[in-house]
């Protein structure tokens, strides 16, 4: 899961501060792994050095330094780029699909195309699967089949998310 | 087993019935409706006995014929009544003339007050006739004042056309040829006994209720089966949830008594709705009230419990070859194969129940009615045992052909019962059908004569009244609208010896033209005396020679031989071939033209005219009817037909006709319903057959194939039986055994009929099933 | 219009709506000779009616179909059945097998309807079932086969006639995995080798994957996942 390309989607919304930023992944994403506050400023201090964020202003006050994050028109492309490559068809990849599938409805896009994407590219892995399994053994067979199931088990879920993306979308929106 | 688990099963079926929202409910109306239309006609059938012997009961009670010789004497409770019954287009009307001859005369049943001398008391539908234009005609011919309505006891039935009028000095024109009777009471006891049925007429009747019912009996079980695919899934709902197969069994008894019951009410209801029908309509010219359609009680109940057994009955029986497993409907999958000998047992059974009846119409025997009604009953239901064995064996043997007639024979042979029991209505009902046509037509020689009226030449008689002139007579009919020529011929017959009656000739008297119409000769003028020559020699001729002398016949009554007329036949006759006259009657003896008639022998002529009337002429013959009544009221002109047939028999034989179309159709209702809801079972599969390109015509054929090749054989079977039967029946009126080809191909023709209306009726929806909608699997 | 090029049947824009329930709303298909093609998409998102129109069972309320060079929507009802009789095969879900005919007069049916005599119609009908591996059912009813041979034997059906384009809806829908499988393998295998265009809808993403690209049914409206990637 990419964190950074998670904190510049948060940002499309609007400039935060690092720790409005490490709040508001911990709400949507961060379920049972919080975000610590280092891992942000150091993501934030790269994307910086890529020129995808900028500094928008720095508040003094009591408390730790806050500096005010705003994103870049090159790092709104970079999200756009990140969120319409499919992932690797490997298993268990659903905390960084439910992750691009949130910030896609978060920032006004199409979600639908980010799961139509990923369904295509896992076709394509299965159907090489499907493919070796014809051809080969009935060890080649097992061995495929294996991954199939499992490939399967994520185009299912991803069937699923296709179909309560309008009850997604309220959930994060509120 | 309680009795408490017994109901709440019956009532757990009950409510099945009715269940299962629109569908549940029309399933059970339809079988409901079914049911109904059959108990309609069974208490219908049960109320008929009752209804004509009402009929016959008022018939007596209004008699007013003394059959007995003995003439009573004028009294104060004497009534002179005169029949005047006239025709007026094709409808009969009663009429009677009364003259009460003391305060303590008797009044016909239905009428509260004597008529007096030129009024009259009509029925209802009379009066409705007199009143409207129709009537217009029969209004001049009863030319009486109207006072009052006769009232239902004095009727038959309720379009009865009948009215009493007023008359004066009738027990004088009785002295003459009027018909009629001086009377001290009305009603006759005798009337009945001496109208006993013929025992070939009942014989008739018999079976023609028996082929009437049976396949009413045969629809009845099949409506109870309507919807019965998804009566057996609802079954196996129930088993998965725990009751068991017994108790399964008596909730689906419990459906079809919910069904049979709700058939019951919904037939009471018909019934009594077509009763009330029935004071409106006349069928065969007897109309009845609705008060004499009353079934006996006896056999009203047996209905009512006979329906609902039979319904309960069939369930159970259609059961036993279906194991309901929790999980779906079994049918025991190989069905073993359907055996000959106990069905074969039944039709042999009804001939050996009829057998011992043979021969026994002709010497005015008796047949026992319950072997006739069982064998014959036996007959027909050996047809519906036969059906089901024949289908199978046959269908199993049918081999290529199209792909119509592939899909058509592999379902037959997969279901060749449901096939079989489709079409055992029709079967039964042709057969029964044609069995009685073919008795119809062999004793039809007995009841219907060809007469020998020659119809083309006159269409009607009429005498001329005693002491009226002949002229006056002949001219007043030919001045009738509608008369085209009148015929008048006058008969006298004398005898050869003075005062004796051994020797006996005919001497007719007409003009020329109308001698013409009696025998062929040369040339004619008036003066011209004849001698006719008949085909077959008879003794007359030996009177007709030149200078006999013939004497006027001695008249019984006045006993006096003194002033007998005499005639002496002139030296100038000529010869003369005789020809039949229009009534078919071959004149012999003399010809006389008027110019050669003495005076005194005119006197003793009586004249018949023959009309011969204008076909494009409206109601030509009801305006000779009017002219005859306006010359006397009380002689009606006779009017021709060429066939003469009792009409009794030909009542039955409507009747057959009738009830043999509302039963085929009936039947036809019940097969149509039963295809529909086969085609809709099969929707998917028809939609996805049309998917890979199935031409709409093939499946169309295959349809009609599957009821053809069925029926085809249902005929085949009805009409083997129903000759077998018919012949059976022809031997025991002793009558020739002929088989009436045209009959067997039109009750045959008229059940294949129904098929071919029951196909195309459900290709509409047939057409609708396979539209790709049914492969919508939402 | 925008057929592409060297494709078999190809449909553009189509709209179908059954009374107030929209179907299709503008979807797009095409497919090439000996092409197996899924067609995915939630249920209730208009595949099958997708298909029906396709296979000229349904005429679209509006949009073109083109098979061969042909415009199947102006094609009469007569001519649209020939065209399923002869060029097309079906392979359903289930309900499409005659349960009064044994097997092999099930599959030499598509034949007879082309007015092939029986005995040929049933003798090319074996060679076909013996290639699906269930020439020993020729004799037996669908209702004495087991589900997976009994979709066999439509397979076979369905290509018996040598089609160029076999309909699938959802043709393993009521099997197991394995039995679902390999009947996709012996559809697919047979296709393959016969040049055969195969229109496969399914839900399942492994009966998908025996395909050669999937289009995705949404809302009425399809995408084609080779074109957009």
């Amino acid at each position: 899961m990419s964190i950074g390309h998670t904190l510049l989607g948060l940002l499309e919304s609007g400039p935060r501060h690092g720790y409005d930023l490490k709040r508001a992944f911990d709400e949507k994403f961060g379920h049972d792994r919080p975000l610590h506050y280092g891992q942000v400023y150091s993501t934030m201090s790269r994307l910086l050095k890529h020129g995808l964020v900028e500094i928008d202003g720095i508040e003094a006050g009591d408390g730790p330094e806050r500096k005010r994050y705003a994103i870049t028109d090159a790092g709104i492309t970079d999200v756009e780029r990140w969120l319409a490559t499919p992932e690797k068809p490997e298993p268990y990849l659903q905390s960084t699909l439910y992750t691009k599938v949130v910030l896609a409805l978060l920032t006004g896009r199409d979600a639908g195309d980010i799961l139509d994407t990923q369904r295509s590219e896992h076709l394509r892995g299965m159907r090489i699967l499907t493919d070796r399994k014809r051809k080969g053994d009935l060890a080649d067979q097992l061995i495929c089949d294996h991954a199939l199931f499992h490939l399967e088990a994520d185009l299912r879920w991803l069937e699923l998310t296709a179909a309560r993306l309008d009850r997604l979308r309220e959930a994060v929106s509120r | 087993m309680s009795v408490r688990q017994w109901s709440r099963d019956l009532a757990m079926g009950a409510r099945f019935a009715f269940a299962g929202g629109r569908e549940g409910w029309t399933r059970a109306l339809l079988t409901a409706v079914g049911v109904g239309l059959g108990v309609a006609l069974l208490l219908l059938t049960t109320a008929i006995p009752n209804a004509l012997a009402e009929r016959d009961r008022r018939e007596e009670a209004r008699s007013d014929h003394t059959f007995s010789q003995q003439k009573i004497p004028k009294a104060d409770d004497t009534l002179v009544v005169v029949d005047s019954d006239t025709t007026y287009r094709d409808l009969d009307v009663r009429g009677r003339v009364l003259e009460a001859e003391g305060p303590r005369a008797p009044l016909p049943p239905g009428v509260s007050a004597f008529p007096a001398a030129g009024e009259m008391v009509v029925s209802p539908a009379l009066k409705e006739l007199l009143d409207s234009d129709e009537g217009k005609l029969l209004r001049e011919r009863l030319d009486y004042r109207i006072t009052g309505t006769i009232g239902e006891q004095g009727l038959v039935g309720s379009h009865e056309l009948a009215y009493f009028a007023g008359g004066k000095g009738l027990m004088k024109l009785l002295e003459g040829s009027a018909s009629g009777a001086r009377i001290d009471s009305f009603g006759n006891d005798d009337l009945g006994s001496s109208d006993r049925w013929d025992p070939v007429l009942l014989l008739l009747v018999l079976v023609v209720f028996v082929v009437l019912l049976m396949p009413v009996a045969v629809f009845i079980a099949a409506a109870v089966r309507f919807g019965g695919e998804r009566r057996d899934r609802r079954l196996a709902a129930l088993r998965l949830v725990g009751s068991d197969s017994r108790m399964t069994r008596r909730i689906a008894a419990g459906e079809a008594l919910a069904g049979s019951v709700l058939g019951l009410v919904l037939g009471t209801g018909f019934f009594l709705l077509g009763r009330e029908l029935a004071a409106s309509v006349e069928v065969f010219r007897v109309s009845v009230f609705p008060s004499y359609l009353n079934p006996s009680p006896v056999l009203a109940v047996l209905v009512a419990l006979a329906v609902p057994a039979a319904a309960v009955l069939v369930t159970i029986l259609a059961l036993r070859g279906v194991v309901i497993e929790p999980l779906g409907v079994v049918r025991t999958a190989k069905p073993s194969r359907r055996r000959l000998w106990w069905r074969l047992l039944l039709p042999l059974g009804g001939l050996a129940l009829l057998y011992p009846m043979i021969g026994q119409g002709d010497d005015g025997g008796n047949f026992n009615q319950y072997l006739v009604v069982g064998g014959v009953m036996l007959l027909l239901i050996g047809v519906t045992a036969l059906l089901p064995w024949m289908v199978e064996r046959v269908v199993a043997r049918l081999g290529a052909g199209g792909v119509a007639w592939q899909l058509a024979v592999r379902r037959l042979q997969l279901s060749s019962g449901a096939a079989a029991r489709m079409v055992n209505g029709i079967a039964v009902a042709v057969a029964g059908a044609i069995a009685l046509q073919m008795l119809f037509a062999g004793v039809e020689g007995d009841y219907t004569r060809a007469s020998q009226y020659d119809v083309t030449r006159a269409q009607m008689s009429a005498d001329v009244p005693d002491g009226a002139d002949t002229a006056a007579t002949v001219g007043k009919y030919r001045d009738t609208e509608g008369v085209r020529k009148v015929t008048a011929l006058s008969d006298v017959h004398l005898g050869d010896r003075r005062g004796e009656d051994e020797s006996i000739i005919q001497i007719t008297v007409a003009d020329c033209a109308s001698l013409r119409e009696v025998a062929t000769f040369a040339s004619c003028r008036d003066g011209d005396v004849f001698a006719v020559k008949r085909s077959q020699y008879d003794e007359s001729e030996r009177l007709a020679k030149p200078g006999t002398t013939l004497w006027e016949l001695p008249d019984d009554d006045s006993g006096s031989r003194e002033r007998l007329i005499s005639w002496t036949v002139p030296r100038d006759i000529r010869q003369a071939q005789s020809r039949e006259d229009p009534t078919g009657y071959d004149h012999g003896g003399i010809l006389i033209t008027p110019g050669a008639l003495p005076e005194k022998l005119r006197a003793l002529t009586t004249t018949r005219l023959f009309l011969s009337l204008d076909p494009s002429v409206p109601d030509a013959y009801d305006h000779v009817r009017n002219t005859a009544a306006r010359l006397d009221p009380l002689v009606e002109p006779m009017t021709w037909s060429s066939v003469e047939s009792n009409e009794r028999y030909a009542t039955i034989r409507t009747g057959l006709s009738v009830g043999a179309a509302c039963v085929l159709a009936l039947i036809g209702a019940s097969l149509l319903v039963s295809q529909l809801e086969q085609l809709r079972e099969r929707r998917k599969l028809l939609s996805s057959l049309v998917a890979f390109g199935t031409r709409r015509r093939t499946l169309g054929l295959s349809v009609l194939w599957q009821t053809a090749i069925p029926i085809g054989l249902g005929l085949l079977l009805a009409a083997t039986v129903g000759m077998a039967l018919g012949a059976v029946l022809l031997r025991m009126t002793n009558t020739p055994v002929r088989v009436n080809w045209p009959s067997v191909l039109s009750m045959t023709g008229i059940g294949a009929g129904v098929v071919l209306v029951v196909t195309l009726l459900s290709l509409p929806p047939l057409l609708k099933l396979m539209r790709p909608d049914g492969l919508r699997t939402e | 219009m925008n057929v592409p090029p060297g494709s078999l049947l190809a449909a553009e824009n189509l709209r179908k709506a059954y009374g107030p329930t929209t179907a299709l709303d503008g979807a797009a298909f095409s497919i090439h000779p000996g092409e197996v093609v899924a067609v995915m998409g939630p249920s209730g998102s208009g595949k099958s009616t997708l298909l029906h129109c396709l296979a000229g069972i349904v005429t679209p309320d509006s949009g073109s179909i083109t098979y061969d060079g042909r415009e199947v929507t102006s094609m009469s009802d007569a001519q649209r059945s020939a065209l399923r009789r002869s060029e097309f095969g079906f392979v359903f879900q289930f309900g499409q097998l005659v349960p009064e005919l044994t097997c092999v007069e099930n599959v030499a049916l598509p034949l007879r309807l082309n007015g092939t005599s029986r005995k040929e119609a049933e003798r090319t009908a074996l060679a076909w079932m013996e290639r699906l591996e269930v020439d020993e059912l020729r004799g037996k009813r669908p209702g004495e086969v087991s589900g997976g041979q009994g979709q066999r034997v439509a397979v076979a059906r369905a290509l018996v006639t040598n089609p160029r384009v076999v309909f699938a809806d959802e043709p393993t829908g009521a099997l197991d995995s394995f039995n679902g499988e390999r009947v996709m393998e012996l559809l697919t295998d047979a296709a393959r080798s016969a040049n055969t265009a195969v229109v496969l809808v399914t839900h399942e993403a492994r009966v998908a994957a025996y395909s050669d690209r999937e289009i995705v049914v949404r809302d009425g409206k399809s995408r084609d996942m080779e074109r957009v990637v």
